[in-house]
């Protein structure tokens, strides 16, 4: 919904929120369901009913726990039955600097500031710890804004009795032990409330007669940032940002203008913000965003002008390049299936609103953010949230470079008359092996993002993925192929659950850059084998069908499966008797690690 | 601005916070005569209707205004748009 995508106004939503709720419930949409505990250190209403806005319009169906007025910490550390029966996918801790009890004074000295400190800082490491523990779930936490006021003016930034150096503390302690748990994620206030204007935002009207932490006007900026963040977290992340070229990466008509004549570089004021909007592109292609041109163009003009030597990117930055006459719409579609991507995966970023207006009404969920004037490019892509990083793999460093070797095997299938012929001639080699510790921030990476090869569409968060890597009760494959042009990296993920002498498959994803390998009779192979190990006989695979995974809804026929259930809504059970099997796999070496 | 557009115009903001095209506000109308006009939604009406006239209230004013009527006389004080 327009209204909910950025710049949104903070206004509208506030008076139209209930209108808008309806609206969005009677959509038709499709929605996963999470549940999320807030547990508030001020006034949560407002932030939980405009939160509730924009996940439903990430296709997230929020349910919510809402501690009673204040009660963050206790809710955290001694959570009641009502808390613990709701068993929560998400707790977002809602802090603020109000909620610092012990600040600095200026007769304390450097031990007592340290005491003060450490005192603070042990309240939220304690909650955080028991909300680890009670819940396993990732915890959202607030970092803190600066303070209303600065006591000693400047000196308060760095003087140990200053606020603002106490609450600098603070926060540092906090992304420090962002870094060393994985389902810990900071919703940066401290940036939220100094990009909106921290004097507006801690306009002290709000607390003291609402006890709200910020000013009313700015909670959906507020929980703009915490949708972002939860729904990068259930895997909703766009994947690719398609682009035009004339007066979108450089300023002019390349076809009109001439390569000498188009707008990029350092010459002038205008030339600068286009290298500048097309260097941020180049660092957004770091994160793994897939990048893609769709442009009216010839072909030859197009690359012409990605080739000015004055560009930040080239030609060899995108992995497809649709550069033609035809509708924009139509070429957003076709850069969707051959990147084997849903087509809501992807930003459509061009200047001509026209353009704009056709593939945001024929391409559903695809974003289109408004592109007017080079200088606010790149503050409208960044502050939209479209590429939240909640995670960070290699394979995300690799994304680009795989994406186009994927482009050269096409090009070599084509030169080969059999299919087996291919297989044998990429050399592939399969890594398939029990999880290791370096791979489970990709394996659960992957089981949020894949949807397609997914049979169960079971999504993991980190903490869950850890309780299985854990136990002994799952037999768990990952499989990782490298073939001649390179490594796809972990690319398919197992889990099954074993009962008895039947394994559960509660798990089988691919990554889609690797269909039509085999992968996914290596990793049959392999999980026959480590079942038959553990004297398990039966295989019972699970599919349940979503819009986007049809493409699997015979998988386990076609490994040989029988089908004993199927109920009105398309869900089937398999099951496999192992005590004969017989390897399937022929093109792929399979070993337990490649060296 | 005449009590006449005042009240059309604050009429309109009422039916918009609360969803309700039915709502008719009088000088009269208190929050005991709207469903959803608890303490949470008074924040979204008074800002809402700041909004909507370009005005501000004062803290005690937010607090002590009695009824709708007490809310438009300072509206017709203060409004800037």
């Amino acid at each position: 919904m327009k209204e909910l995508e950025y710049p949104f106004d903070a206004g509208y939503i506030i008076n139209k929120k209930k209108s808008i709720k309806k609206a969005l419930k009677a959509d038709g949409t499709t929605r996963i369901k999470k549940k999320i505990a807030v547990l508030g250190g001020s006034t949560t209403a407002n932030i939980i009913s405009i939160l509730e806005l924009f996940l439903l319009n990430y296709g997230i169906e929020p349910e919510f726990y809402e501690s009673e007025y204040a009660q963050y910490w206790q809710d955290a550390m001694f959570p009641d039955e009502h808390l613990m029966n709701f068993n929560p996918d998400i707790v977002f801790i809602h802090t603020s600097n109000r909620n610092i009890t012990n600040y600095p004074v200026m007769t304390d000295s450097a031990e007592d500031v340290e005491a003060k400190f450490n005192a603070e800082a042990q309240k939220f490491h304690v909650m955080w710890e028991s909300v680890k523990e009670k819940f396993h779930c990732p915890i959202i936490q607030n970092n803190f804004e600066m303070p209303l006021y600065r006591l000693l003016g400047n000196r308060d930034a760095w003087d140990i009795h200053g606020r603002t150096n106490f609450i600098t503390r603070l926060n540092d302690y906090i992304y420090s032990y962002a870094r060393e748990n994985e389902s810990f994620y900071v919703n940066d206030l401290n940036f939220i409330s100094a990009d909106y204007g921290l004097k507006e935002w801690s306009n002290p009207l709000f607390w003291n007669m609402y006890k709200y932490a910020m000013c009313f006007e700015a909670i959906p900026s507020f929980s703009f940032s915490v949708a972002n963040i939860i729904k990068s977290i259930f895997g909703k992340n766009k994947k690719a940002l398609a682009l035009d070229l004339d007066n979108t990466l450089w300023g002019g008509v390349v076809g009109d203008d001439g390569v000498d004549g188009i707008e990029i570089g350092q010459e002038t004021g205008v030339s600068q913000s286009y290298y500048e909007f097309q260097s941020y592109v180049k660092e957004l292609k770091q994160l793994g965003i897939v990048l893609t041109v769709c442009s009216k163009n010839d072909h030859e003009n197009a690359i012409a002008g990605l080739n000015h030597p004055e560009g930040a990117l080239k030609p060899d930055d995108f992995i497809i390049i649709k550069a033609n006459w035809e509708n924009k719409d139509r070429n957003i579609a076709e850069t969707a299936l051959e990147l084997n991507i849903g087509q809501d995966a992807i930003v459509f970023a061009d200047d001509n609103p026209a353009e704009r207006a056709i593939v945001s009404a024929q391409i559903a969920g695809c974003a289109v953010p408004e592109m007017e004037g080079v200088e606010n490019y790149i503050n409208i892509i960044d502050r939209s949230g479209f590429f939240e990083v909640t995670s960070f793999s290699d394979d995300d460093l690799k994304r680009n470079e795989m994406y186009k070797k994927n482009v050269l095997r096409n090009q070599q299938l084509a030169s080969f008359g059999d299919y087996g012929e291919y297989l044998k001639s990429l050399e592939m080699t399969g890594e398939i092996a029990d999880f290791k510790p370096v791979y489970i921030a990709r394996i659960t990476q992957l089981t949020n993002k894949s949807n397609q090869f997914n049979v169960t569409t079971k999504r993991y968060t980190p903490a869950e993925m850890e309780q299985v890597f854990e136990s002994d009760e799952y037999i768990r494959l990952y499989g990782k192929l490298i073939d001649k042009f390179g490594d796809n990296g972990v690319v398919s993920v197992v889990i099954g659950k074993k009962d008895g002498n039947n394994l559960n498959i509660d798990l089988w994803l691919m990554s889609c850059r690797v269909l039509k390998r085999d992968m996914e009779l290596a990793m049959l192979d392999k999980l026959v084998e480590k079942a038959k190990a553990q004297g398990i006989e039966k295989l019972t695979g699970y599919y349940y069908p979503t819009a986007k995974n049809n493409m699997v809804r015979e998988l386990y026929g076609t490994f040989g499966f029988t089908k004993t259930k199927e109920d009105e809504e398309g869900n089937t059970v398999w099951e496999l008797d192992i005590t004969s099997y017989e390897n399937k796999n022929k093109y792929i070496n399979v070993v337990e690690e490649i060296n | 601005m005449d009590a006449k557009t005042l009240f059309t115009r604050l009429n309109r903001v009422f039916q918009d916070v609360f969803d309700d095209a039915s709502i008719r506000i009088t000088p009269k109308t208190t929050a005991n005569d709207i469903e959803d006009w608890d303490s949470l939604e008074h924040i979204t009406l008074i800002s809402a209707v700041e909004r909507e006239f370009g005005m501000k209230f004062k803290m005690g004013e937010i607090s002590s205004m009695k009824n709708v009527g007490e809310m438009a006389q300072i509206i017709a004080q203060r409004a800037s748009k």
